[in-house]
């Protein structure tokens, strides 16, 4: 079974017809929209992956800014947020134990960056920071604020580090294209472990580095049908499900000696 | 080919958990154990988390253990009251053992001292199979007559009252410490998440003085019940049974069970206990290397809801 390996997305509002008689006064300041052919997203059993597509567009872009390529979009994907315990190993007696360990709360399971350029090319990093935008510029909330601002960090550090080694959190430089003057398409990667719940697709829009605009979609990811049965039936009815696994795997072993014996 | 596991929630190769199935069910099959304590390490190393690993792991080795019983049926290589009687222990201890592991969950150390068990566990039968297995190929190969058991060497535990006759296992021996065994085993079981074949198998044959031949298939039948027990408590205390990849690892498990119990038939019973031997020890030595290397990631993430 093949994964579905791309969902295209298209909410294209054509903004053309504002054209000529507003340019000679102010000019109108630019928007941006994105959105989805599809607010859920079902995993089968053959997902390993996918690239989700979202396509956006500019509104009342500046033709010559345009032109000059001074428009840059950041879209990203995130994850629900889940409290999360990052554990230090340390050595004791010559053995490795988990010894510190800091909780975060509200940290996004995963997320996905797509820009048009390299992030340090499009804005400060101060800006990153104020909009929160980027996975080393995420806020970890740790859940107890009494730590070490240095232990805090470090464990933030690591936090992002695993993150990222997982493949839940990354980054698609050049994932953002413009198609025409104020049509682009975003490509997301969405890792073969990601994580079910409520994603959300956010759209920044920058002009010649200054944050202009943002926008949000979300999107359901789900579980499809037969995993998504399963997932139930072991959690609402846990004891037929144990029972069920027990007669599965006795029938097996039975099914199994009548069809390989040896003797 | 890949597959979406639903518990799990991850995706994995089908062949490969197939072949892992296969060839911890062939060991089965060959040396009586249920493969617990091969199958739950190797699905840790195959990026499985490791509650789902250690309650799927009893899952699959109901059926590999199934499998065997059936052809140690057909052979009598299995004494049922032998089995009842260890059996009735096993689910004492393993009641206990349940709420040990919540309680050492609570404390956050669980896995650290899993593996501390596992070594010390594996190193010790181990070890002490293996030297007395090359001391037995070696009287044989000396020419001597091989000094079966013992049968006037009788030890402290062969005092003990309460005497019971066990007739396939030529057995008249107190039910204290068969209970007692049982008990045991069952604890730990349910505390690392195997069968405790690895443990049952060299206690029945050293301390009790069961025949070799026996011991696998009594083995194997015990392991049954108490795998059934903890993977029921599994899928209604923690819900990470995971029947999709139990249900793989099972075919491919099955299968090699039968190849395994036929190989296991061509050994000699010192050399049958050599190999299980080497096996343990392999699989001790590359946990507490774990335990001691510099791990590549000092660092790890688990979910805040899980502890």
């Amino acid at each position: 079974m093949a994964g579905p390996k791309a969902f295209a997305a298209a909410i294209l509002l054509p903004l053309l017809a504002t054209g000529a008689p507003a340019k000679a006064q102010t000019p109108l300041t630019e928007g941006i929209q994105i959105g989805l052919s599809t607010d859920n997203v079902s995993i089968t059993a053959g997902f390993s992956g996918a690239d989700l597509t979202i396509f956006g567009s500019l509104e009342n872009p500046d033709p010559l800014v345009a032109r000059q390529g001074r428009y840059d979009v950041i879209v990203v994907l995130e994850g629900p947020p889940k409290p999360v315990v990052v554990r230090r190993k340390d050595r004791v007696l010559g053995v490795w134990v988990n010894l510190d360990s800091e909780t975060f709360e509200n940290v996004p399971v995963s997320y996905s960056v797509a820009t048009t350029r390299p992030l340090q090319d499009i804005t400060e990093p101060n800006s990153y920071k104020q909009l929160s935008l980027g996975a080393s510029n995420l806020y970890m909330q740790p859940a107890d604020a009494g730590d070490s601002p240095a232990t805090i960090e470090e464990f933030t550090a690591a936090l992002r580090e695993r993150k990222g080694a997982a493949g839940l959190y990354s980054e698609n430089v050049g994932g953002v294209q413009f198609l025409s003057q104020n049509l682009f398409r975003a490509t997301v990667r969405l890792a073969p472990n990601v994580p079910v719940g409520t994603h959300k697709a956010r759209a920044f829009l920058f002009k010649s580095g200054l944050f202009i605009k943002e926008s949000s979609a979300q999107l359901e990811i789900r579980k499809s049908g037969f995993e998504q049965s399963i997932f139930r039936v072991a959690h609402d009815y846990s004891f037929l499900y144990g029972v069920f696994a027990i007669s599965l795997a006795m029938l097996t072993g039975w099914l199994g000696r009548l069809i390989f014996r040896k003797d | 080919m890949g597959i979406y596991l639903p518990i799990a929630e991850i995706s994995v190769n089908v062949f490969v958990l197939l072949a892992m199935g296969a060839a911890v069910g062939f060991l089965s099959g060959m040396f009586g154990v249920g493969g617990g304590f091969l199958i739950t390490p190797l699905l840790i190393f195959y990026n499985i988390p490791p509650a789902i690993a250690v309650a799927t792991g009893a899952n699959q080795v109901i059926a590999s253990s199934v499998s065997g019983v059936l052809s140690h049926m057909k052979r009598g290589t299995l004494d049922f009251k032998l089995g009842g009687v260890l059996l009735a222990g096993g689910i004492i201890g393993s009641t206990a053992g349940i709420y040990v592991f919540a309680f050492l969950r609570r404390l956050g150390q669980l896995d650290l001292f899993i593996s501390l068990l596992y070594v010390v566990l594996l190193g010790t039968v181990g070890g002490l199979m293996l030297v007395e297995s090359i001391n037995a190929l070696r009287a044989t190969r000396s020419g001597a007559a091989p000094v079966l058991k013992k049968s006037g060497q009788h030890n402290w535990i062969h005092r003990l009252p309460l005497k019971m006759r066990f007739r396939a296992s030529k057995l008249f021996v107190s039910v204290i410490p068969v209970l007692g065994l049982g008990a045991g085993i069952g604890f730990l079981s349910s505390i690392m998440g195997v069968g405790g074949g690895f443990i049952m198998v060299p206690a029945l044959i050293y301390l009790l003085k069961v025949p070799t031949n026996v011991v696998i298939g009594t083995s194997l039948f015990q392991i049954i019940f108490t795998s059934a027990y903890t993977t029921l408590v599994h899928a209604t205390t923690n819900q990470t049974v995971d029947v999709v990849l139990a249900f793989l690892l099972m075919a491919g498990g099955v299968a090699g069970a039968q190849y395994g119990a036929k190989a296991g038939q061509r050994l000699r019973g010192e050399q049958l206990r050599a190999l299980l031997a080497l096996l343990v020890l392999a699989v001790a030595i590359r946990l507490a290397i774990d335990l001691f290397v510099t791990p590549p990631n000092l660092y790890s993430l688990s979910s805040a809801g899980l502890n």
